[in-house]
């Protein structure tokens, strides 16, 4: 699953000539939670890896640019792309849940439209961490429950009071394989979204 | 003629690949969209070379760095070079950078018309 190194350039289609705007969603989970299957379910390149440095001393400091210094550690994520339009292209990227992955979210995604938290009913914690962690940075989210392999099933409601995720949180489930429920799940986000830009515009 | 690529595992050569800086210009968002604007030429850094070959159409700095294998710190170096000597025009995103700032409606309703449309 996902976290292999990217191949080499492979006849991908490039963007339009006319792309200007680039616009990103990230996908956040725990390890094995199906982030990058939902990225290439979504999207029309094959899930591209990157990574980024920080350093040891970076660690609950925010200040972690320094490349050639001896502790340099590397955050990897995967990401994919839409394009929406001739101009408009949406990356997605899954980013890792873990603790030190946050430390570099303001470098990365600042100027996200908003995230996905990608739930996996048997590892909570992960996601307890992460919609902490969305509310601390002031991300606007949704969940998605991936369902594929949830023996215990769950019902949503019973995974919003485990999560202790409030009303207006849009909760949903998803399979992460399926094109049409990742693109279901944008959609949900994007929605959400746009319904709190309307009350945020329509307040004088 | 293309040179081995760059050994990502070992930040001494990261920091030979950047002349020895190692502050990157935030100002390369990951889906900021780059466009040579002109042909790689002979002598050139290598990364360079390869970097204005990839964005001869529009690319996202994070595209850059997942095709050239280099952390995205290391792509931003090579990107304010490339901008600084006029040969990358660079397209930043509409967004607010602000973390607590929503994006537009009339963007938003862009965005789901595209996603509609998949």
């Amino acid at each position: 699953m996902g976290s292999t190194i990217s191949e080499l350039p492979s006849r991908r289609t490039p963007l339009a000539d006319a792309a200007d705007t680039g616009l990103k969603i990230v996908i956040v989970g725990g390890f094995g939670v199906g982030k990058t299957t939902l990225v290439r379910s979504v999207s029309e390149i094959r899930p591209l890896n990157t990574e980024e440095l920080m350093t040891q001393a970076g660690v609950g400091v925010d200040e972690t640019t320094a490349v050639a210094a001896k502790t340099t550690t590397t955050v990897a994520f995967d990401f994919g792309r839409i394009s929406l339009n001739e101009r408009m292209v949406l990356y997605l990227f899954g980013a890792p849940g873990q603790e030190r992955f946050w430390f570099l979210w303001d470098r990365l995604f600042s100027g996200t439209l908003g995230a996905v938290v990608l739930v996996d009913t048997r590892r909570m914690n992960d996601s307890w961490y992460a919609i902490d962690r969305l509310e601390h940075h002031k991300t606007p989210f949704v969940v998605a429950v991936n369902r594929f392999d949830d023996a215990a099933g769950h019902s949503l409601d019973e995974i919003r009071q485990a999560l202790a995720l409030p009303d207006h949180v849009p909760l949903i489930d998803c399979d992460a394989r399926v094109r049409s429920s990742g693109k279901d799940v944008l959609i949900t986000l994007v929605d959400y979204l746009y319904t709190q830009a309307m009350a945020q515009e329509t307040t004088p | 003629m293309t040179r081995r690529p760059v050994d990502t595992g070992d930040p001494d050569r990261l920091y030979t690949v950047t002349g020895g800086r190692s502050r990157a210009d935030d100002s390369f968002d990951l889906v900021a969209l780059v466009v040579s604007e002109c042909e790689p030429t002979a002598g050139m850094q290598s990364e360079h070379l390869r970097i204005l070959e990839l964005c001869r159409h529009p690319t996202a700095v994070v595209e850059v760095a997942a095709e050239l294998r280099l952390p995205i710190t290391v792509v931003r170096i090579l990107l304010s070079d490339l901008l600084a000597m006029g040969r990358i025009t660079v397209r930043h995103p509409q967004m607010a950078q602000s973390a607590a700032s929503l994006p537009h409606s009339a963007l938003l309703k862009e965005v789901l018309r595209g996603l509609h449309n998949l």
